[in-house]
């Protein structure tokens, strides 16, 4: 973290996509004091507010070597979230960050990556898909999971349909329901997971609710995945995203420090537990 | 380290410490008596301490009585430890401002504190306040109102020699006696203070009130007055180390006993030194023009603390409880090095139903049973 956590700087709405009945995309820009660039890495997350309401942690999804700009994805589920959903271009929105670690992009060069995605949880991997997709030569094979449980749910569906099988990129596609004109297979995320060969060059980065990670995980473990290759990134409610306010905390950890996103055998003994 | 000096102060020439105090330009912080309990206050000498009274603490109560000593700390912490001095229970944290063409600023609320001294802060809310510097002063960027809260103070510790029976500071480690972190530290005997320094600041006004040294026979006094408070007290931890202990025990059947009895009120983490746990929030102006960002203390015993949409991961009181005392015992080890309990004993006479977790510690570290 280099920039100060305490104080937020504003950021100007510069585009707004609806991605999905609920689901929209802001393209923000920085404003103020710019000589401080806004630099990241996936995975990484703002704290994104809206003057008078409060702030809410959004995953960055945009490319990080695109400096002048970042993007969020946002579902609408609630006070904050639903009043981003009314705003445009030339709103301000306030912004801190960016915020934890991040996916291990660098420490998984050169490896295949495969990506599982479920529920409402996939916006931390829009932003690996991304990061992979502009550095294509620097990985090796990417497979792509993607559940979701309603087909409406479903965003970036022609974005997903163009990557598939261009440059040893593959996307499974899963709904909970089906329905029709749904293309997909029809069942849980994990279903998908017998078409991936696990190799010892092999990376997991899984996003989604806590039981639907721990069953993924437990599919690629079956399949001899070791334990040091499998990524999670973990939600929680968060304040001061700073390690001070403790509503991140899972056991020992500040989710929003050390996290959000987790080696699996990290975290394993804290997975998976009621109320913890 | 800075070396000790010590000396001895007649309980008539107490004032000249408070005297002082004022002359070097701090604003003086003592123990008075507020609603039947003994809280930190401004005060202006002496007289305002709650001379001649004791404290009787089982848990779920707090009561004042007279004593006959005529001592002014002949009783045991009240509700109140340092945490709110410094971490204040409210703070703005920022101000945003929207200008007529929709740009936004925001200026950041800095409280200007008066330097502080507090009189009469016991060995257990010392090493508390050791734990909050590591809590909220880590990282690049520490938490700005602590710190400035925490810059100027001037601590006057005081050993205890009158224990509550809900104290359990020996088996943590932390008391009776004033060991680190003061700036002075006074043991009292019914014909004054005995005062030692701990810290350059301490030594320096030690000097100004220049004391006589203390004969020999006090030394030995305050040392039978605290073997005695020592060994009077019965609480304890089954254990200084519990790292894992209580982790590895999510599903003991026991959770389920307190949490039959907790109200999930969350008095204890009020009242509880270490604890540091906040929530943020924005109270905008009618006019629309502006909007304040501000924290207030938070508990994890509320549904907010654990909210995720569509619901709290810690829905029920078991889960909340657990949070509360693993984090507390279990979890602090990892995070700060040690446990945060400092067994001043406030979470049990405060708790409106009277928990009191030294009692289930042994059951929740024993074999689960009662399935
Ligand atoms: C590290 C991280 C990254 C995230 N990235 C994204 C993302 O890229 N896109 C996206 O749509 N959502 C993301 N979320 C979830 C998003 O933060 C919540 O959906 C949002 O906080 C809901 O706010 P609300 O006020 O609209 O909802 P309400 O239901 O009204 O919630 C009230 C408050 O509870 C808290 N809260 C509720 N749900 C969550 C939650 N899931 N996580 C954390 N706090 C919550 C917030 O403080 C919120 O303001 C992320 C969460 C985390 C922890
Ligand atoms: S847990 Fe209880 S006894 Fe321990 S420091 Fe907190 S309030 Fe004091
Ligand atoms: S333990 Fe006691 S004080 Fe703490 S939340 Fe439960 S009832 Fe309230």
């Amino acid at each position: 973290m280099d920039t100060n956590p305490h104080i937020p700087r504003a950021a100007i709405i510069r585009d707004r996509i609806q991605e999905a009945p609920t689901v929209f995309t802001l393209r923000l820009e920085p404003e103020g004091d710019t000589s401080v660039p806004f630099r990241f890495t996936p995975g990484q997350f703002n704290m994104v507010g809206v003057m008078g309401l409060g702030e809410v942690p959004l995953s960055i999804v945009s490319d990080p070597s695109d400096l002048d700009f970042f993007d969020h994805t946002v579902r609408i589920v609630g006070r904050v979230t639903g009043a981003m959903a009314r705003m445009g271009p030339g709103d301000r929105v306030s912004i801190r960050g960016p915020f934890g670690n991040g996916w291990p992009m660098d420490a998984t060069r050169g490896r295949d990556i495969v990506l599982v995605s479920g529920g409402l949880g996939c916006a931390p991997l829009v932003s690996v898909v991304n990061y992979v997709v502009r550095r294509r030569e620097d990985f090796g094979a990417l497979t792509v999971l993607h559940g979701v449980k309603n087909p409406r749910d479903l965003f970036w569906k022609e974005r997903f349909s163009r990557l598939n099988g261009i440059g040893g990129t593959r996307v499974f596609l899963t709904s909970d329901t089906g329905g029709s004109g749904w293309e997909g297979a029809v069942g849980p995320v994990t279903n998908l997971i017998e078409n991936i060969s696990v190799t010892k060059k092999t990376t997991a980065k899984i996003c989604g609710p806590e039981p639907m990670m721990i069953a993924t995980v437990g599919k690629l473990l079956d399949q001899g995945l070791a334990e040091e290759d499998l990524w999670v990134s973990l939600e929680r409610n968060m304040q001061c995203a700073a390690g001070f306010c403790g509503h991140c905390q899972l056991g020992e950890m500040f989710v929003c420090r050390s996290g959000p996103v987790f080696r699996y055998s990290e975290i394993k003994n804290r997975l998976g537990i009621r109320g913890l | 380290m800075t070396e000790e000096s010590r000396g001895f102060l007649e309980r008539e020439r107490f004032r000249e410490l408070f005297d002082r105090l004022l002359v070097r330009g701090y604003q003086t912080i003592a123990p008075v008596v507020r609603d039947g309990t003994i809280v930190y206050a401004e005060v202006s000498g002496p007289e305002d301490l709650p001379r001649g009274l004791r404290d009787l603490q089982t848990p779920g109560s707090y009561r004042l009585e007279a004593e006959e000593s005529g001592r002014f700390f002949a009783w045991a912490n009240g509700p109140q430890a340092l945490k709110p001095l410094l971490f204040a229970p409210r703070e703005i944290l920022w101000e945003t401002r929207r200008e007529s063409d929709g740009a936004l600023s925001f200026s950041s609320s800095s409280p200007s504190p008066r330097p502080l001294a507090v009189i009469g802060i016991r060995a257990c809310d010392l090493s508390a306040l050791a734990l909050s510097d590591r809590h909220f002063g880590k990282g690049p960027f520490p938490d700005p109102g602590y710190a400035l809260r925490r810059r100027d103070l001037f601590l006057v510790a005081v050993d205890c020699s009158h224990l509550a029976d809900t104290c359990f500071c020996v088996s943590t480690g932390d008391g009776p006696e004033a060991q680190s972190g003061f700036d002075l530290a006074l043991g009292e005997l019914d014909s004054g203070f005995l005062v030692r320094s701990g810290s350059e600041k301490g030594r320096e006004l030690l000097r100004e009130l220049s004391l006589p040294p203390p004969e020999s026979s006090m030394e030995e006094a305050l040392k039978i007055q605290g073997d005695r408070a020592r060994s009077s007290q019965t609480r304890r931890l089954p254990s200084r180390n519990l790292q894992n202990a209580l982790a590895s025990r999510p599903d003991h059947p026991h959770w389920n006993n307190l949490a039959a009895r907790c109200l999930s009120c969350g008095n204890c983490t009020s009242v509880c030194p270490t604890c540091f746990c906040f929530s943020e929030r924005e109270e905008p102006a009618l006019d629309g023009c502006s909007s304040l960002h501000l924290r207030e203390w938070d508990s994890c015993f509320t549904a907010g603390h654990s909210y995720i949409h569509p619901a709290p991961l810690r829905g029920e009181t078991r889960f909340r409880y657990r949070q509360w005392l693993t984090h507390k015992l279990d979890y602090w080890h990892d995070q700060y090095g040690r446990s945060g309990c400092v067994g001043c004993g406030r979470c049990i006479s405060w708790c409106p139903v009277g928990i009191d977790f030294t009692e289930d510690l042994p059951l929740l570290l024993g074999e689960a049973d009662g399935h």
